[in-house]
């Protein structure tokens, strides 16, 4: 290892050959430690400190504090899994992956094709296409509730236009959480498309050129060149919309909280339902480490499936 | 690539698709309560009312500068936490390096929902509900900044760490002096990154403060939204349009940049 000495401690060389040896070897895992401390503190309280928390009180039935009262085992576990209701959170969550993953990627991957032709005034339309990246979930949920709204909302006013009959999209079991997908597939276009342009753009442009000289067609270099170039970028994206879509909470509590009939009721939801309004800690964090092992396992398939299919450059 | 009259009618149609909800808000915000009841899309006359009724209703401009507050925090807490780390294991050789940045990252595999309960608990205990630290120093530390910098530091060439110490910098200084201006642009993406996440957080804020001395702004959207969503549509789009302008804003300004900082992050 490279022994570094720096300025200070020069000063010592001649005193004790010794020490100074073990201080200047020792001398950057000291620096190392001083500059990672604020991230190891902050990491150890608010990360894994809760992590272990949360296991630790999923063993437990707490009082209204949230301190444990009683010690349970794994009684939590087996009532989520003989609840009704965490059944619908869980078949809820799944439904809600399956509906805006695809889409998002699908029409953000569309956005970004064409935004990134090379064209007078592209600037405008990439910038606009990217900014529902900058709606809060908060301000994007308020305005789709009016645009919602069974008489007065533009959707079904225009739906009215083609006669079609108006869609209480929001009250409707079997149209709340496609309402809440399409909201969330609105909030994911921005952020998505800007990846998609930013990997769109690092491929090598004489890739296309040389394809066009051998007259080649659009649907042919899409297959054989954007798609497999753009793969690690996909792959990234793909990661990144499926955990958010797992974190999925603003929608819900601001559209449909959780309702009609629990079929919106997302599992984060679901905890802070459990844990914030009916204080049930303990059955909460059984939930939440649900949802830890749900992020895990889509972590780990996607590096073990995504990294065979992704081409690096 | 694509014939041009077949580009821009798809890109204008796709434009309007997508920006028609923040439009709309924004007409919707400039109705009297009459017109919104009618179902128009574009107002027939223009007020302004709403804009003021929605600073009435609402402490928003308290709610506006807690906001402000708390994202310029994290913000700068975050780039000075992540870029200390990232520094050190770019250019700080000590054992376990690979093991400690492992761990690192590992933390980004915990999703913040599913510790959130104890986060609480913990915000309790140290008496930090209803205070700007319960709202900004958890979220100093982040493995996705960390690992971003160290992507961006890794560019710079080590020759330049090691003709700094001939010259006799202390690591800090080389740090400070060099390090950092060097990887302005990332520090810039990383910053508007975290600003807009922050600006826009909604479930923690949620959490952790109940009256209005710190209350954020998205907080402050549900309020509204709770208040006078049965008689004032007109007034909760101005709150909206109010709140999403400093975000919109700082996107447009820093679109490119986030765009080029982000994707080279993601596939490095």
């Amino acid at each position: 290892m490279k022994v570094v000495v720096d300025e200070e401690h020069k000063g010592q060389i001649p005193a004790t050959i010794n020490k100074l040896s073990f201080l200047s070897r020792t001398l950057n895992n000291r620096t190392a430690l001083l500059y990672l401390l604020p991230s190891i503190v902050l990491f150890s309280v608010f990360v894994f400190y809760p992590m272990f928390k949360t296991v630790y009180l999923s063993f437990f039935l707490t009082d209204l504090q949230g301190r444990p009262a009683e010690f349970v085992g794994l009684e939590n576990f087996q009532y989520l899994i003989q609840s009704e209701s965490f059944h619908k959170s869980i078949k809820a969550t799944l439904l809600f992956v399956l509906y805006t993953v695809p889409i998002s990627i699908v029409t953000a991957l569309f956005l970004a094709i064409i935004a990134n032709e090379k064209l007078k005034g592209i600037g405008v339309f990439r910038t606009l296409f990217s900014s529902t990246m900058g709606m809060s979930v908060a301000a994007s949920s308020v305005i789709w509730l009016f645009l919602f709204h069974p008489s007065i909302g533009a959707i079904n006013r225009l739906l009215s236009i083609f006669n079609i009959q108006a869609i209480e999209w929001l009250v409707d079991p079997s149209w709340a959480l496609i309402s809440i997908s399409i909201t969330t597939i609105w909030m994911n276009t921005g952020f998505t498309f800007l990846i998609l342009l930013g990997g769109l753009q690092n491929i090598d442009e004489n890739l296309y050129e040389s394809a066009s000289i051998d007259g080649a067609s659009f649907w042919y270099k899409m297959r054989r060149i954007t798609i497999p170039m753009l793969s690690p970028t996909l792959f990234f994206i793909i990661t990144i919309t499926l955990i958010n879509a797992f974190q999925t909470f603003g929608q819900v509590d601001i559209l449909t909280k959780g309702g009609p009939a629990e079929s919106t009721n997302l599992i984060v939801y679901s905890i802070y339902r459990e844990a914030f309004i009916n204080y049930q800690f303990g059955t909460a964090s059984a939930q939440a480490i649900v949802l830890f092992f749900f992020i895990l396992i889509v972590t780990i398939l996607q590096f073990k499936f995504g990294e065979k299919r992704v081409f690096y450059q | 690539m694509i014939n041009k009259w077949v580009v821009y009618p798809l890109l204008m149609i796709c434009s309007i698709c997508l920006i028609f909800p923040i439009c709309y808000a924004f007409f919707i915000s400039l109705m009297d309560g009459g017109e919104i009841l009618q179902g128009q899309i574009l107002p027939k006359s223009v007020t302004y009312q709403n804009y003021i009724d929605a600073f009435k209703s609402v402490p928003l401009l308290q709610y506006l500068w807690n906001s402000f507050i708390v994202s310029t925090s994290v913000t700068i807490g975050m780039l000075v936490v992540s870029s200390l780390a990232a520094f050190t294991f770019v250019f700080i050789p000590f054992h376990g390096r690979n093991v400690v940045f492992f761990i690192f990252i590992s933390t980004m595999m915990i999703p913040w929902e599913a510790t959130m309960i104890p986060n609480f608990l913990t915000i309790q205990k140290l008496g930090w509900i209803n205070s700007y630290e319960g709202l900004t120093i958890p979220f100093f530390a982040l493995a996705f900044g960390t690992f971003l910098l160290r992507q961006h530091f890794k560019i710079i060439p080590l020759e330049l760490y090691e003709a700094s110490q001939v010259a006799g910098l202390s690591q800090f200084k080389f740090f400070y002096k060099i390090v950092l201006p060097v990887s302005k642009t990332s520090l810039v993406t990383l910053g508007a990154y975290g600003f807009l996440t922050t600006w826009n957080m909604y479930l923690w804020p949620l959490l952790v403060t109940s009256n209005d001395s710190v209350r954020t702004v998205q907080i402050g959207i549900k309020q509204l939204q709770t208040q006078e969503i049965a008689t004032e549509w007109g007034v909760v789009m101005a709150g909206v349009i109010i709140v999403i302008i400093p975000a919109l804003l700082l996107l447009f300004l820093g679109q490119k940049q986030l765009q080029k900082g982000l994707t080279q992050g993601s596939i490095k």
